[in-house]
């Protein structure tokens, strides 16, 4: 194992110039990552809602407080951007879109595609199915 | 021999966890959009309204599926940061560990909690 540890490193991330490609890979990380809250406190929302009508209220006061709001909005971006960016992922291990020139397209594709789909998703939520 | 030395298991398995991560993916396509339609249903829905929407066996069915493949995505990713960014090799093994109990109970916790609500 001692050879391991020697083994030469490549430049620290630091002394790189941040580009769009590798600003959006580390942002799907850190989406991911959201998500993996999400997904706690979707399951805490089930388990409120199988306890009985009592504790439901009470998860959907949480839901429905600012809080709540800023949170279920931080998520729904995050679950788009993933979405969108995996689907990219998808598309490089089929072996397309590794031009450079492609990567940056995709790339704008996804941050404009994760807004407007954000965005879509609450308009149509809180206007038109008029659910909240 | 080489894989051995190296504690990096069987040769043959070495594609599993990068399959597993793009099969689960593929899946959490459609089962992400089903969701996102599903929300707006769900935010503002009073109990009743609630039971009444999973008494269709889609909606649990989904949710099942949703809360199964998606937490064994995040299994995966969660995986792959440890891994990353964990460099002592004690802590990155009880952070797996931890990671993968808490997934586990999570899956059960979320698929009790369906069946419950199903029944």
């Amino acid at each position: 194992m001692a050879d391991v540890r020697n083994r030469p490193l490549s430049p620290h991330l630091q002394v790189y110039r941040p580009q769009i490609t590798s600003v959006l890979s580390i942002t799907h990380r850190a989406t991911g990552i959201v998500l993996s809250l999400g997904s706690v406190f979707l399951v805490l929302w089930l388990l409120a809602a199988a306890s009985g009508p009592r504790a439901f209220e009470i998860a959907q006061d949480c839901a429905g407080s600012w809080l709540g709001y800023v949170f279920l909005f931080a998520f729904s971006l995050a679950l788009f951007y993933h979405l969108l960016n995996g689907i990219r992922h998808l598309f490089w291990d089929m072996g397309h879109g590794f031009e450079l020139t492609t990567a940056t397209r995709t790339g704008w594709a996804v941050v404009l595609g994760a807004l407007a789909l954000t965005a879509v998703a609450w308009i149509l939520g809180t206007h038109i199915v008029g659910g909240m | 021999m080489a894989s051995k030395k190296r504690r990096l298991g069987p040769a043959h398995t070495g594609t599993g966890h990068f399959w597993h991560q793009r099969l689960t993916a593929i899946a959490l396509i459609p089962l992400t959009l089903f969701f996102v339609g599903l929300l707006p249903n769900l935010a503002g829905a009073t109990y009743a309204e609630f039971v009444t929407l999973m008494k269709f066996p889609v909606t649990p069915i989904a949710l099942a599926l949703l809360v199964g493949v998606g937490l064994w995505h995040m299994k995966l990713g969660l995986q792959t940061i440890i891994e990353d960014y964990i460099h002592s090799e004690g802590c990155k093994v009880a952070a797996q560990i931890c990671m993968t109990f808490a997934t586990v109970l999570l899956g059960v916790a979320g698929l009790v909690a369906l069946v419950m609500l199903a029944a």
